[in-house]
C-alpha cells in the first residue's frame, strides 16, 4: 500500500514530509540518548531481513489474493518503537530508491502510514497492554493480530485520506475507504499471524532480543507523550474526516451527475482559445481538431457547486489541456528524446575524467 | 616488551544457555610468536579467541594482554593491542565501501583524517587490495573479502593479530597468497585453524583444544606428528606429514 | 523465490549502474536530490488535468538518463512492473469523470482519461527520474549527500546496513531455499507454515549475525557511532548544475512550452 508519487499533491507530500522527518529527527534523538551500541547492527540487519521477507509473496488463504510482511509492527516489537521506525523507514526508502515503490516526495507519507501508526499507535497502545508483563503464546498471538489489523487500518486510512486530499485521483474518500479497509483487514489479519509467528519463535528461542526492546525511556512508562500523539493524530484525522464528509456526501452520486448532466458544452470562444482557433482555422494545418473545453465553466454551472470543483479550479491550468497544448507536448518530446541521444552520444565519446 | 605478552589463566566461560565453552584454560604467549590453536568443531577455539580480543569477558579466571588486565574498563585499550579478524568477512566487512571500511578503526581511534587517509592507503597496500578501495565489499571474492579484513584489522596498527580460520573457504591459490601474507607479518600472531597444513607453515606452536580444556600445548611440528594427541581430539596429521607420495613430492 | 531472484536480479543491476563513472557520477549528490526532489515537486504542482504543459519537464530524466548512460531498457522494465497501485486508482478516474474535455475529430475525450494520462505522465516522469538519479549516484552517495543535507546519520547508517546485509541474507535465504527444495522433492508452492519455519531460522540466524557484526564493530572502536570522513566538496560545476537546473524548472513551471509550441505548429502566434 505504497502511496504514489504520482496520485499525491506537493502540499500533501511536503506536509507528510515535514511530520515524517520531524519524526525521524525526534527517533533519532531518543535512540542517541538510550543507544546500546549493539542496536546498530541490530537495526541494520533486522531491517535486511524485513526487506527480503517483504519480497517473499505468500497466498492469503482463502481469497487467492497475496500478501507480504509489512513488518513496522515487528520491528517496533523486537527493537521499541523508536528504533523500529527508523528501521522501517530505512526500508521505505531503499525500496523508494531501489524499486521506486512509493516515490521520494510520497517517501514522507510512507513513513508514517506504515512507520508511525504501527510503531507509535499500535505498538504501545494496544501490542504493550494486551501482552502484559508476563507473554505467552496466546497472548502474544491476540496483541499481535490485533495491533497489526489496527496499524493497518490506520495506515490505509492514511493513504486514503492522503490520496482524496491530494485531488489528483477521482476516487472519492468514502468509496475508496470502503475499497481499502477490507482489503486491509485481510492483509492485517495476515500479517498479524506472520508477526506472531516470528515473535512467538522468537520469544522461545532468543528472549534476551525482547528484553532489549523494551529498555527505559523507549515505549513503556511513555504514555503520556504517547497520548498526546493520539489526541493530535486523532484531531487531524477526525477533522480531515469530517471535512470529506461535509464536502462531499456522496462522491459517486455527484460525479454521475456531471456525466448525465453535462452532455453538451458551450463552446468557449473568449481570449486565448478563441484566438487560437481563428488562427488554426486559417491555417488549416489540423483543421478537424476541436480546442478543448476546459472543465471549469461546464461545473461552475451546476447547480450545488461542491467544494471540491471549485478547489479543482484552483489548481487546473487556464490554459487546460487542448489539442494544440498537446501537440506542443509531443513536439518538445520529439526534442527532448533528441537532445538526450545526442548528449548520450556526446557522453559516450567523451573520454572519461 | 612484556607490552606483546598474552596471558591466559584458569579461563572459564559459559554462554547464557548454559554450555560450558572453557573450562579452565591457561597459556603464555610470548612477543612475537605465532601459535596455532587446533580442535574439533566446537571445541572452543572461537570462543577462547573472543576473550583474547576483549570480545568476551571470561567469566572466571584472569585474561591479561602486556600489562593490562582484561576487564570491562580495559577493554579499549585491550582492543587497541589486539586485532581480530572474524571467520566470516561478512561479519567483518560491514561499511558500504572497501575503504570505508579499513578507515573505520582508525576513524574510531580518533586519529586526524590525513593520518587515516595514510593508514587506510597502507593497509590495503600491505595486503595487496588497494585496487579495490572503492568497490562495496558484496562485490569482492572470497580470497578478496579475506584480505580486506585482514587490512581492516592492520589499519588500526595492531601489536597482536588474532586470526579465526583465516584459510576457509579459499581456493588453493587465495590460501597460498594468504599463508605468504602472514608469513610476512613480525606481528604476535594466533590463529585458529582447522588447516593444519598452514599450521605447519606458519605456527612454531600449537595449542590443542578439546572441549573447552588444553589437550596440549607445544611446538608445532611435535605436536601435529603425534596421532596419541591428535586421534582424542578429532584430528587428523596434516597431509604433509601423512607421508603420501604425492605430497610429499610436492613438499619443497 | 522466484519473486525474490528477479528483484535482486534487479537490484544487482541497479548497483553496477550505480558503481560505473559517468558525467552524472561525477556530479555532487546532494546538487543531484535537490534537482530531482525539486524537479518531482515541480511536476506534481501541475493541476489534475494538465497533461501537456508536462511533457517538457521530460527534459530532467532525458538529460539524467543521457549524462548517466542509463540502458532505457532498464527504465523501461522498471516503469513497466513497478506499482500497480497508482495505476489501479487512477484508473477510476475515467470512470467517474467522463465529461467530455477533448475532442479529437470524431473522438469524445473525457476529462477521466485526460486527467488518467496525466496520472501515468508523473508517474513515468518521476519514477524514472528517481531511477536515473540512483543509477547515476549509488545508494552509497545519497546517504553521503542525505547526511551532508542534514539527515541524522542513525538513519543513514541504516539505510546503509540494510542494503549491505540484505545480500548477504538474500543469499542465506537462497541456500535454504534450495536445500528446501531439494528435499521436498517435487511438491511445489510453499506454504505459509514452510514458509514460517525457513523465515524463523533466517531470522535467528539473522540476530546471530547481528552479534557477530557488532563484536566486529566493538574490535574496532565502536562506541555506537558511525564516523567518515570521505569529505564532499560542492564544485563550481556542481552548483552549476544545481543552479542550472532550477533556473530551467522554474522556466517550464512558468511559461507553458507546450502550449507554445503548439500554438506556433498550429500556425497560430500570441
Ligand atoms: N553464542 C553462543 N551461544 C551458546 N553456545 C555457544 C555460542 N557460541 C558457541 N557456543 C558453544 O560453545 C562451544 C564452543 O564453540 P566455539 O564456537 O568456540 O567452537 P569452535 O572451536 O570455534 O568450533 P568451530 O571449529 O566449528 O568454529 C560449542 O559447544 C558451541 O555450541
Ligand atoms: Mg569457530
Amino acid at each position: 500500500m505504497h502511496m504514489s508519487d504520482a496520485l499525491i499533491s506537493p502540499a500533501v507530500g511536503g506536509t507528510m514530509w515535514v511530520a515524517a522527518a520531524g519524526l525521524v529527527g525526534y527517533s533519532a534523538r531518543k535512540m542517541r540518548h538510550c543507544l546500546d551500541s549493539s542496536r546498530v547492527p541490530l537495526m541494520g540487519v533486522m531491517g535486511a531481513f524485513v526487506f527480503a521477507a517483504q519480497m517473499v509473496n505468500f497466498t492469503i488463504p482463502g481469497t487467492g489474493s497475496s500478501g507480504h510482511l509489512g513488518g513496522g509492527l515487528l520491528l517496533a516489537i523486537l527493537l521499541g518503537p523508536s528504533a523500529g521506525l527508523i528501521t522501517i523507514a530505512s526500508i521505505l526508502t531503499v525500496q523508494a530508491m531501489l524499486f521506486a515503490d512509493g516515490g521520494l516526495l510520497a517517501l514522507g507519507s510512507n513513513i508514517i502510514n506504515m512507520g508511525f501508526f504501527p510503531c507509535f499507535i499500535a505498538y504501545p497502545l494496544v501490542y504493550l497492554p494486551l501482552v502484559g508483563k508476563k507473554p505467552g503464546r496466546g497472548r502474544i498471538a491476540i496483541a499481535a493480530t490485533l495491533a497489526a489489523v489496527l496499524g493497518l487500518q490506520l495506515g490505509a486510512l492514511g493513504v486514503v485520506t492522503e490520496t482524496t486530499m491530494s485531488g489528483i485521483a477521482d476516487l472519492p474518500f468514502a468509496k475508496f475507504l470502503l475499497l481499502m479497509l477490507p482489503i486491509h483487514l485481510a492483509i492485517g489479519l495476515v500479517e498479524g499471524l506472520a508477526t506472531t509467528a516470528v515473535v512467538s519463535f522468537v520469544w522461545q528461542a532468543r528472549p534476551d532480543v525482547l528484553e532489549l526492546a523494551d529498555s527505559p525511556g523507549d515505549g513503556r512508562g511513555r504514555l503520556g507523550s504517547v497520548a498526546v500523539c493520539l489526541l493530535v493524530a486523532a484531531i487531524v484525522t477526525g477533522g480531515v474526516v469530517s471535512w470529506f464528509a461535509s464536502t462531499r456526501p456522496d462522491g459517486l452520486e455527484w460525479s454521475v451527475a456531471g456525466v448525465t448532466g453535462k452532455a453538451e458544452l458551450a463552446e468557449s470562444t473568449d481570449g486565448l482559445h478563441g484566438a487560437l482557433k481563428r488562427a488554426q482555422e486559417r491555417t488549416a494545418l489540423l483543421p478537424d481538431y476541436d480546442f478543448a473545453k476546459t472543465q471549469e465553466p461546464a461545473r461552475g454551472g451546476q447547480a450545488p457547486a461542491p467544494e471540491e470543483s471549485s478547489l479543482g479550479q484552483w489548481f487546473a491550468p487556464s490554459a487546460g489541456t487542448t489539442v494544440s497544448g498537446l501537440l506542443g507536448g509531443g513536439i518538445t518530446l520529439i526534442l527532448v528524446f533528441l537532445i538526450g541521444w545526442a548528449l548520450r552520444r556526446r557522453a559516450a565519446s567523451a573520454p572519461s575524467a | 616488551m612484556s607490552h606483546h605478552l598474552v596471558e591466559a589463566k584458569d579461563v572459564h566461560y559459559s554462554y547464557s544457555d548454559g554450555t560450558q565453552a572453557m573450562c579452565g584454560v591457561s597459556f603464555r604467549i610470548t612477543h612475537g610468536e605465532s601459535v596455532a590453536v587446533v580442535g574439533a568443531n566446537g571445541a572452543g577455539k572461537s570462543t577462547l579467541l573472543q576473550h583474547l580480543s576483549g570480545c568476551l569477558l571470561p567469566g572466571g579466571g584472569t585474561v591479561r594482554i602486556g600489562d593490562t588486565l582484561l576487564t570491562r574498563k580495559t577493554l579499549a585499550i585491550v582492543r587497541r593491542t589486539v586485532g581480530m579478524v572474524f571467520q566470516d568477512p561478512d561479519d567483518q566487512l560491514f561499511m558500504p565501501t572497501v575503504w570505508a571500511d579499513v578507515a573505520f578503526g582508525p576513524i574510531n581511534l580518533g586519529l586526524p583524517a590525513d593520518q587515516v587517509r595514510s593508514r587506510v592507503e597502507h593497509a590495503l597496500e600491505t595486503v595487496g587490495m588497494s585496487h579495490v578501495a572503492g568497490r562495496p565489499p558484496y562485490r569482492l571474492s572470497g580470497g578478496e573479502k579475506r584480505a580486506v579484513s585482514i587490512a581492516t584489522v592492520l589499519s588500526m596498527d595492531p601489536s597482536i593479530l588474532v586470526m579465526d580460520e583465516p584459510t576457509s573457504n579459499l581456493d588453493p591459490r587465495a590460501r597460498r597468497r594468504l599463508i605468504e601474507l602472514l608469513g610476512t607479518f613480525t606481528h604476535t600472531k594466533i590463529i585458529a585453524t582447522h588447516d593444519l597444513d598452514m599450521a605447519m607453515e606458519l605456527c612454531g606452536r600449537t595449542i590443542v583444544l578439546s572441549q573447552g580444556r588444553i589437550a596440549a600445548d607445544g611446538p608445532t611440528a611435535d605436536i601435529l606428528r603425534d596421532e596419541s594427541i591428535l586421534a582424542p581430539c578429532g584430528l587428523e596429521k596434516p597431509l604433509s606429514l601423512q607421508g603420501c607420495p604425492i605430497c610429499s613430492r610436492q613438499k619443497r | 523465490m522466484a519473486d525474490i531472484d528477479s528483484r535482486m536480479a534487479e537490484i544487482g543491476w541497479l548497483d553496477r549502474l550505480a558503481s560505473r563513472d559517468t558525467p552524472l557520477h561525477r556530479i555532487d549528490p546532494r546538487a543531484k536530490l535537490l534537482t530531482t526532489l525539486a524537479f518531482i515537486v515541480a511536476v506534481l504542482s501541475y493541476g489534475k488535468y494538465q497533461l501537456a504543459p508536462l511533457m517538457p519537464l521530460a527534459i530532467y530524466p532525458a538529460v539524467l538518463i543521457a549524462l548517466g548512460d542509463v540502458p532505457l531498457k532498464f527504465i523501461a522494465r522498471k516503469l513497466l512492473i513497478v506499482s500497480p497501485f497508482a495505476i489501479f486508482v487512477g484508473l477510476f478516474n475515467p470512470l467517474l469523470d467522463r465529461q467530455t474535455m477533448l475532442t479529437v475529430g470524431p473522438l469524445e475525450i473525457s476529462g477521466g482519461w485526460v486527467s488518467y494520462a496525466s496520472i501515468l505522465m508523473r508517474f513515468v516522469l518521476t519514477v524514472s527520474a528517481t531511477l536515473a538519479l540512483v543509477a547515476g549516484t549509488g545508494i552509497h552517495n545519497v546517504c553521503r549527500g542525505l547526511e551532508r543535507l542534514g539527515v541524522p546519520s542513525v538513519f543513514t547508517v541504516q539505510v546503509l546496513l540494510l542494503y549491505r546485509y540484505l545480500f548477504v541474507l538474500v543469499n542465506e535465504g537462497a541456500r535454504m531455499s534450495r536445500a528446501r527444495a531439494l528435499r521436498s522433492a517435487g511438491s511445489r508452492g510453499m506454504g505459509l507454515r514452510v514458509l514460517g519455519a525457513m523465515l524463523g531460522s533466517l531470522l535467528l540466524r539473522t540476530l546471530d549475525r547481528a552479534q557477530r557484526v557488532h563484536a566486529a564493530m566493538c574490535c574496532r572502536g565502536f562506541d555506537g557511532h558511525v564516523r567518515t570522513i570521505e569529505a564532499l566538496r560542492l564544485r563550481a560545476r556542481d552548483a552549476a548544475f544545481l543552479v542550472g537546473w532550477l533556473g530551467v524548472l522554474a522556466l517550464l513551471r512558468a511559461f507553458d512550452l507546450a502550449g507554445l509550441l503548439g500554438a506556433i505548429a498550429t500556425g497560430g502566434g500570441r
